[in-house]
């Protein structure tokens, strides 16, 4: 079900470019929205992990965001490769980041576990072969 | 109309209603409208940006004239540490402090003094371990600014200690009273300033309910003042006694490096600024125990009511640092300091919530989403034409009523074509 507000940023692996510009759209849109800080601070985390994952992890895919008039949410959807062990890969420091992404300071493994520390809702589903899909929920008030 | 007031101002016989401030705006607060540019009031951070880009020099910075200081019965004068930095080759801060009581001051005070207190107070705060990571500074008041319009989420990490300048003051006027045995209120403390958010900030504190200064005269028309006399100046060496850590938080890194010389990052220019804010606020530099945010390139050195280059101003402040003791604040300031004088903000820093579109959030989601159906509409080349910074803007002046679509030229275009066509059609039928 699409929110009063619905958007949608495609991602394309390594480009590097354009990544976190979905989320400094998502937070413009949060603070005209007029959330409060601590919403704020927890979906700008959120979306900027999950954003960075689809840039640097996935073989491509889409972020969307849908606010209700009591959530906002999140829901990352790419075409592969999939997580063969989401229970591992969930683990802090747990990473498997190509060299590209470690020079750029990524790859503590630190992004699925700090999603789901910061959102009220945390779900994740992956299949090998066919790709990965995380969904987010945050309570607004 | 004191809680509105800022020392950025336009002067409207100058603007021509180009588009060089609406696109330099780091808060989107200015408008074209009429020919003539508009600053929002509430979006504006005092930053100077426009002031800067503006060749009809149509935006003005309003801080007092020299002559202000006669209204009181005394007058102190408090140079920021930039003043020195005007001075090419300047050994000693000495001779500045002295031109100043030739030029009408009765005493000075330096505000590298209130730094090294600041300094030391932060600091202490640091060791207290239950604290924001990265603690940002509160010294830059365009930047404090930016922060309550754009990155909210991150006001708690702000630290909650007075800027060096408010320090500063409640000192000299201490130190003044005894001195002369007067009565606080017959003494007007003045800074020099280098910028106008410092000006604004003393006319509507952020964190204060009251400014401990009186005015602010700014370091260009002082430096005027200041040149005859500084040349044919003796110095007494006593005179001056602030570190030159706390004279060094004139240029970029002085700051951080005085305060938290490891795990610190100091970034300056407001674009800069932003980027680094932006990487805070999505959890990417955790590891930082502080960050210093200067909204001018080079710190308080690049103010944009300062007269020398900021690069050799920097050059100048440093050289005369490395001729200095290396006495630290942490064993130059006494402890006693921190309680004799008001070192703690007054207030929680409160958001501005100037980006809402709405305060009901259901009537902001539908503004939200007539501004998603516009955009579609738009052409997308951000042009200004329509005197709204970008596409963007102008959807979101739109849904707040402030323009209309037949603003953008692009629209009214198509619309004209569109009504072209219509009358072709209507004049092919009546021939037939
Ligand atoms: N969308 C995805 N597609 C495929 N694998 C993924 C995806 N997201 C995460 N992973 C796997 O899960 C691991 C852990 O992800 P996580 O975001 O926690 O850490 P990271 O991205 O490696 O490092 P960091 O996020 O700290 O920069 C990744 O290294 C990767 O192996
Ligand atoms: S960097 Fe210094 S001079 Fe520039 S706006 Fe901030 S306080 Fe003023
Ligand atoms: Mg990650």
């Amino acid at each position: 079900m699409n929110g009063l507000i619905h958007s949608e940023y495609p991602r394309e692996t390594a480009d590097y470019t354009h990544a976190g510009e979905a989320s400094a759209d998502i937070k413009r849109q949060l603070r005209q929205l007029g959330v409060s800080a601590n919403v704020m601070r927890r979906v700008a985390v959120a979306s900027y992990e999950v954003e960075l994952n689809l840039v640097i992890h996935s073989e491509g895919g889409v972020l969307t965001l849908d606010v209700f008039p009591d959530r906002v949410v999140l829901v990352s959807k790419d075409r592969g490769p999939g997580i063969p062990d989401v229970e591992m890969a969930m683990r802090e420091g747990y990473s498997t980041a190509n060299e590209e992404a470690r020079a750029l300071g990524f790859g503590a493994g630190m992004g699925l576990p700090n999603m789901k520390r910061n959102a009220d809702g945390f779900e994740i589903t992956s299949q090998v072969g066919v790709g990965t899909e995380i969904r987010m929920m945050f309570m607004l008030q | 109309m004191e809680n509105r007031y800022h020392s950025v101002r336009l002067d409207v016989s100058r603007c021509r209603g180009c588009t060089n401030c609406l696109k330099r705006c780091p808060t989107e607060a200015i408008r074209i409208r009429d020919g003539r540019a508009n600053i929002i009031d509430e979006k504006c951070i005092d930053c100077g940006e426009c002031i800067r880009i503006c060749s009809y020099h149509a935006k003005v910075a309003v801080v007092d004239a020299m002559e202000t200081i006669k209204r009181f019965k005394y007058a102190v004068a408090l140079p920021a540490p930039t003043l020195y930095g005007q001075f090419r080759g300047l050994k000693q801060p000495e001779l500045v402090l002295e031109a100043l009581k030739q030029i009408g001051f009765d005493d000075v005070f330096e505000v590298a003094r209130g730094a090294d207190v600041v300094t030391k107070a932060i600091r202490e705060k640091m060791k207290t371990g239950d604290i924001p990571m990265p603690l940002i500074s509160s010294a830059c008041p365009a930047v404090v600014r930016l922060i309550q319009v754009r990155f909210p989420s991150l006001l708690p990490n702000v630290v909650d200690i007075r800027q060096p300048m408010e320090v500063a003051a409640s000192m000299a006027r201490r130190e003044f009273c005894l001195k002369r045995g007067c009565a606080p209120e017959e003494v007007g403390c003045f800074f020099i300033t280098p910028c106008p958010a410092k000006m604004t900030a003393i006319r509507r504190p952020i964190a204060q309910e009251k400014s401990e200064l009186d005015g602010a005269v700014s370091v260009m028309e002082i430096y005027g003042l200041l040149l005859p006399h500084i040349k044919k100046m003796q110095a007494d060496p006593d005179f001056h006694l602030a570190t030159r850590y706390g004279i060094s938080w004139a240029v970029s890194d002085g700051e951080s490096n005085a305060v938290c010389p490891e795990d610190s990052l100091s970034v300056d220019g407001i674009p800069n600024v932003i980027r680094v804010l932006e990487e805070v606020e999505n959890g990417k530099l955790k590891d930082l125990r502080y960050l210093e945010g200067n909204a001018c390139v080079g710190g308080c050195v690049g103010g944009p009511l300062t007269f020398e280059n900021n690069y050799v101003a920097k050059n100048t402040i440093q050289t005369m640092a490395h001729s200095m003791p290396r006495r630290h604040p942490d064993e130059d300031v006494p402890s006693s300091c921190l309680n004799k004088y008001p070192v703690r903000n007054d207030r929680r820093i409160e958001p501005n919530n100037a980006m809402q579109l709405d305060s009901n959030i259901i009537v902001a989601m539908q503004k939200i989403q007539r501004i998603h159906e516009l955009m579609e509409r738009l052409p997308g080349y951000d042009c200004g034409s329509c005197g709204s910074p970008t596409c963007e803007t102008f959807a979101e002046d739109i849904v707040n009523g402030r323009c209309r679509e037949m603003d953008c030229i692009h629209l009214m275009k198509q619309e004209i074509q569109r009504m072209a066509q219509e009358m072709v059609t209507l004049a092919q039928m009546k021939r037939e």
